[in-house]
């Protein structure tokens, strides 16, 4: 649950009167959402290191790809999507 | 596009490997804090290719697993008996409390959720007006953030249904009271890379200066595990103990000031109970007096019994880096993660768990 998992933010929407700003974030075939008020100078189109819904940090391109890439082959992004509670039974 | 990771290069990896041989001349005893890179240097074999002469001890850091049984309890009656839509990180459902864990309160009838996010459970408050939501929101620094920002949520949507059950940690104080133990064998740290993103340097230097042992802030690919340990052998065979960042692509000195303003905003330190080790002073967070009605442990009057860990468990032991999983009589006998005696078997970032799931067990050269 620790992990941070980078992803390219698509779209952007403000909330909550207009003090909240909240991105669609892309990791590789799964989108979720992520506050971005931690990063409030992240735009459309960069990559953002992602903890539990809400960004941590602004990455490049390239090491957001890495990261990633590595990620996935390593198995760990299972967080993304919570397991249901049949699959938490068969562990 | 594919990009090959080098994060995992076997070249790397080799050249690494290579330097810290040619590196370390004597017996050297390093942590890591983090649950995450105890994890990573076991799944990925790296406990195998160290030279003998290097010991890699797993600390405290996997949130699940020190989090106090009481709390566990806690989260359990507050979803049996008040009514509660209890929401929570899918790594603690399996944890045994006292009596059960949150999967078995679930199975018996419970409203208990896994979320992704607390910003979910937010969300869940807002479309059940008429129902108490509680986020149990456990984690080290790298959570906090978002935890804090669940409770801002709530207040800027005006919400009365909504609280928090803390069980925040913090890192260096973790250190301190691991380094002040007389029996401690710890020689040097790896410091965990995320925790770092979001708090900085600035509470790492203390810890150098007074201990004088070498903290290096590192990453959790296996390139970056073993740089670290490089480093850190590098600063121990030449006698300095000193403060270096090997994850400098993701810390900067100062961390990320938004967060820590909002982390200052809604929580405040207090004393914290660790699950198999003791209350450490000033090492986890609370939610602040100001904002006492997020607080589940204010809003709710839950009484719980502290109930002693199981006799057999050495949970303690380990997260201080006395022993390894392999030394306890009920590694991978009594205790499995199908039926864990203590929390680090349950969590995938736990210790014991690492070891069962990825290490061959027996095969493990002892220390």
């Amino acid at each position: 649950m620790c992990l941070a998992i980078p992803g390219k933010i698509k779209s952007i929407e403000t909330q909550m009167n207009g003090l909240v700003r909240m991105a669609k974030v892309q990791f590789g075939g799964i989108s979720k959402e992520a506050s971005l008020e931690m990063v409030p100078h992240a735009k459309e189109g960069d990559y953002v290191l992602v903890h539990v819904g809400v960004a941590i940090s602004v990455v490049n391109e390239e090491e957001a790809k890495k990261t990633f890439e590595y990620l996935k082959e390593a198995g760990e992004l299972d967080e993304l999507e919570p397991a249901s509670i049949e699959q938490l039974k068969d562990k | 596009m594919k990009y090959l990771s080098e994060y995992r290069d076997p070249e790397l990896v080799s050249q690494y490997l290579e330097e810290i041989k040619k590196t370390v001349t004597q017996p050297w005893t390093i942590m890591e804090v983090c649950g995450g890179q105890t994890h990573s240097l076991v799944k990925n074999g790296i406990l195998d290719l160290l030279p003998k002469e290097i010991t890699m001890v797993h600390g405290p850091g996997c949130p699940v697993c020190v989090t106090p049984l009481n709390l566990i309890d806690k989260a359990i009656h507050l979803a049996e008996e008040n009514n509660v839509i209890l929401c929570s990180f899918g790594d603690m459902l399996r944890v045994p409390g006292s009596k059960k864990s949150l999967l078995e309160a679930k199975a018996g009838g419970a409203d208990i959720r896994i979320l992704y996010s607390p910003l979910e459970a937010v969300r869940i408050a807002e479309a059940n007006p008429d129902r108490e939501v509680v986020f149990f929101a456990v984690g080290f620094e790298t959570t906090a953030p978002a935890n804090a920002l669940s409770v801002l949520h709530a207040d800027r949507l005006g919400l009365k249904n909504y609280s928090i059950l803390a069980s925040h940690v913090l890192v260096p104080p973790a250190i301190s009271a691991l380094m002040s133990d007389p029996d401690t064998v710890v020689q040097g740290f790896l410091a965990a890379g995320h925790v770092c993103t979001i708090m900085g340097l600035e509470e790492y230097y203390p810890l150098v200066e007074t201990y004088k042992i070498p903290i290096v802030v590192t990453g959790f690919e296996p390139v970056d595990l073993l740089q670290g340990i490089l480093m850190v052998v590098k600063q121990l065979e030449a006698g300095k103990a000193v403060l270096e960042n090997q994850y400098s692509r993701m810390v900067s000195e100062t961390g990320n000031t938004n967060a820590k303003e909002v982390i200052e905003q809604v929580f405040e330190r207090t004393d914290r109970m660790w699950r198999g080790m003791s209350i450490i002073p000033g090492s986890g967070y609370e939610v602040r007096e100001s904002l006492q009605q997020y607080d589940a442990n204010q809003k709710f009057d839950v009484w719980t019994v502290d109930t002693p860990e199981h006799a057999e468990c050495i949970a303690g032991e380990i997260m201080k880096g006395l022993k390894k999983p392999i030394h306890c009589a009920q590694f991978g006998k009594k205790c499995k993660p199908s039926n864990p005696l203590g929390a680090p078997m349950v969590s995938t970032e736990g210790a014991c768990a690492a070891y069962y799931h990825y290490s061959g067990q027996t095969e493990l050269v002892e220390a």
